[in-house]
């Protein structure tokens, strides 16, 4: 019997307390995975090389104030600038106003903004026969199938912000790079019928020519209306919609307490264990050193034992946590922030070392105890 | 017959090591629950406490918050003459006619820019505001430095959220954002309640900076009573003419704690793994306690505990357990009791400070999660204990 598969036998000799053990390891490092993929993808993650080719431009002061339309034209001049498009939120309401029936609808400019939003999959007629109907409207694909729209149907968004109800029919159905939760149609239609929407925007979209222009770009852009009434603030795609997220509060530190506590709790699980398994074993551990076991081997075996069913219960942690964030990238209404994302294998390699660690320090000090057990006592010893 | 609590107290206390570690990872748990059940709380004290059950808020038919758009000033003297509405000292109506604008402002701590909301108010729309009086007929809304702003000046009082998280935001500073510098003259305090996060002005002023003049984002009138406010919301609502639509102050408020709605979800799933983990980290605890003791459980049974009894003794004992790690838990959060922070508004689009708020109902849900732990951890364990064959036991 080698050293290795003695580890492995004891280690499950007693089954129920193993799987109970590698069960609540595996619920914390599962936790732990999530908030892992959350802020890499917020924090770490680089943008899609279509996405980081955009950048918009909002006004300076809050989304809520906008910007005249003549904008467009001023950046459009910028040298490194392939398109600008309008891009206008106007927060009606489908149906009633139930948060599931809440999606995002945009006021652009249908002969232009398809060419920023690259990563965007629709027919060439579609987009056509949109182009050509003022009331025309595309939809997101997951939108569609959530309400079972098809081309040519009508769909009515009841004004909020402006006093104006949009009848709308469907012109197409786009494909984003990830679920968007949106609907595009033509601002045109909501200046005419809006006196104080006419010749705004609430914000820009913008396409350069290269990622390497974009802070050029952006640099340029604020500094050209720094001294006008309406001085704006753009920025990379990325980073728009990462101000979304900050704006939910102080993020960062909410999920570096929530790993501090899971990280702390695991630990805890992992520690009263090992102690208990340990402290059950004293007259074997005497038995061992009896037979001429050394007490760095005995050390090794209990360690071993210990990182052993605590990498187990990482390994199923992984896999839940690959599990549920495939189900939330796929599910609808997660929208932009975290459509799409996955969980990588540097984070799932960081979640298994975490897991070791776990188990090592966890085992460590009821380990040494262990080996320096006294035979006789040890022999002695009646649980 | 039952068996005696001290029992199960002497026995958690002989094994204090594993007690401890255990009710230390139930306490974690618990910790975190309270923390994010305690935001809640302060979040919803917030909004639930601003508004007066007298005011009635009138906005535009269809607008969702007061920043969506706006109606005519022209609309403004018929709405002041309403009947319902409380008069003045001096005879005129409560009556306000308000903008609400949105400025981005950079936080103390240099962590980036903030989105604050800016109020311009008439002078009647502190007056319909401070009246509000708690049980001990103190006014929620009173200024704690300083001044009310002039009408016609270029002048701003802060709420007191504003006035501790933000730099320049003390009495004789001056604040720049849209045409140029605003002078801070006072400070106010609403209480805790959602005002305090704002910046207040002349209304005049503010509309004239924001190019926002010849109407009103909303009106705020004082109906006499409860009743009367109630009676003045649907008048506004039915007219025809006015195409405006009323709420009560204290309706439009609740509608906002719909702002903790990511919390709550993130919170709750949060919770509820950390939950499942600790759970399993009890039943290990308790199947080790029984089976140290499955002599000492044969002997019981011998002198004559029924099975029910053992079952219900180390049901409790598991309950006891996590008992102690609700109490560790709750002991833990304490000291970040009453620390504010801050949350992004979805209907105002700006920041709205609260603080954690540990309640009554909190602190008994979270003895109420604890002790759902531990039934779930004690349960299979006491079942087993109860299960035992005596004369196998008492062998081993």
């Amino acid at each position: 019997m080698t050293l290795t598969r003695f580890v492995s036998k004891s280690a499950f000799r007693n089954k129920r307390r193993s799987i109970l053990t590698v069960l609540s390891i595996a619920f914390s490092l599962l936790l732990l995975t999530l908030m892992m993929t959350i802020w890499r993808a917020f924090y770490i993650d680089k943008a899609s090389a279509e996405s980081a080719q955009r950048l918009v431009t909002r006004h300076r002061v809050s989304l809520t104030e906008s910007m005249p339309g003549f904008y467009r034209e001023k950046i459009r001049a910028i040298p490194g600038v392939k398109a600008v498009a309008p891009n206008n939120w106007f927060g009606g309401l489908y149906k009633d106003d139930k948060p599931e029936n809440m999606f995002a609808q945009f006021g652009t400019d249908p002969q232009e903004i398809l060419k920023i939003f690259t990563d965007f999959t629709i027919p060439d007629d579609q987009v056509k026969a949109w182009q050509r109907d003022r009331a025309g409207v595309i939809v997101d694909s997951d939108l569609a199938k959530k309400y079972g729209w098809k081309v040519g149907d009508r769909i009515v968004l009841k004004g909020t912000i402006y006093p104006v109800d949009l009848e709308l029919t469907i012109r197409g159905i786009f494909t984003g790079p990830q679920p968007t939760d949106s609907v595009y149609f033509d601002q045109k239609y909501v200046e005419e019928a809006v006196s104080f929407a006419k010749g705004k925007a609430g914000t820009f979209e913008i396409l350069a020519n290269s990622p390497d222009d974009v802070p050029k770009i952006a640099a340029t852009v604020d500094d050209m209306f720094r001294n006008s009434p309406e001085p704006t603030k753009t920025e990379s795609e990325k980073a728009f919609y990462l101000s979304f997220v900050n704006s939910i509060g102080n993020v960062k530190a909410f999920i570096l307490s929530i790993c501090l506590a899971v990280l702390f709790a695991t630990l805890l699980v992992s520690a009263t264990t090992m102690a208990m398994s340990i402290r059950e074993r004293t007259r074997e551990v005497a038995v061992l050193k009896t037979l001429g076991f050394t007490r760095q081997t005995i050390l090794r075996l209990y360690v071993g034992e210990g990182v052993l069913v605590a990498l187990i219960g990482g390994a199923v942690g992984c896999l839940l946590a690959i599990l549920l964030v495939t189900a939330m990238a796929h599910a609808p209404g997660m929208g932009i922030f975290l459509a799409g994302v996955k969980v990588t294998i540097p984070t799932l390699l960081v979640a298994i070392l975490v897991a070791g660690a776990v188990g090592l320090i966890s085992a460590i000090i009821p380990a040494y105890h262990s080996s320096k057990l006294d035979i006789v006592e040890g022999l002695r010893y009646i649980g | 017959m039952a068996i005696p609590i001290s029992y199960n107290i002497r026995n958690l206390k002989l094994r204090k090591g594993l007690t401890i570690m255990t009710a230390l990872g139930i306490a974690l748990t618990v910790t975190t629950a309270v923390f994010l059940m305690a935001l809640l709380a302060g979040l919803q004290k917030a909004f639930r406490s601003s508004g007066d059950p007298r005011n009635v808020l009138v906005m535009r038919k269809g607008s969702t918050a007061e920043l969506s758009g706006g109606f005519d000033a022209n609309l403004f003297p018929t709405l002041r003459t309403l009947p319902g509405i409380e008069k003045d000292a001096q005879g005129e109506p409560l009556a306000s006619g308000e903008w609400v604008v949105v400025v981005v402002l950079p936080r103390k701590d240099g962590t980036g820019e903030v989105n604050v909301s800016v109020r311009g108010l008439m002078p009647a729309g502190i007056t319909l505001r401070s009246e509000k009086k708690d049980a001990h007929g103190q006014s929620d809304l009173k200024l704690i430095e300083g001044r009310w702003f002039t009408p016609g000046q270029r002048e701003v009082v802060v709420g007191n959220s504003i006035h501790n998280r933000f730099s320049g935001a003390n009495v004789g500073d001056t604040m720049d954002f849209a045409k140029g510098k605003w002078k801070v003259v006072g400070v106010f305090d609403s209480g805790g309640t959602a005002y305090d996060s704002e910046i207040w002005g002349d209304v005049n002023q503010i509309a004239a900076d924001f190019d926002r003049q010849g109407g009103f984002a909303s009106a705020y009138l004082r109906a006499t009573d409860p009743v009367a406010a109630d009676a003045l919301k649907n008048r506004v609502s039915d007219d025809q003419r006015l195409k405006l639509e009323g709420t009560l102050e204290t309706e439009y408020y609740e509608k906002q704690t719909s702002s903790g709605g990511a919390i709550k979800y993130i919170g709750t799933f949060v919770a509820i793994i950390m939950a499942i983990g600790s759970s399993f980290a009890a039943m290990n605890t308790m199947y080790a306690a029984v089976a140290y003791r499955s002599r000492e459980i044969a002997t019981l049974r011998i002198i004559g505990f029924s099975r029910p009894s053992i079952l219900t003794s180390f049901v409790i004992e598991a309950l006891l357990l996590s008992l102690l790690g609700a109490i560790v838990g709750i002991v833990l959060i304490l000291p970040f009791n009453g620390m504010s922070t801050g949350i992004g508004n979805s209907l105002t689009f700006s920041e709205t400070v609260f603080s954690l708020h540990l309640t009554v109902g909190v602190v008994l849900t979270a003895v109420a999660f604890a002790l759902i732990m531990g039934l779930f951890g004690g349960f299979a364990p006491a079942w087993q204990a109860a299960r035992q064959d005596i004369l196998t036991s008492l062998r081993a």
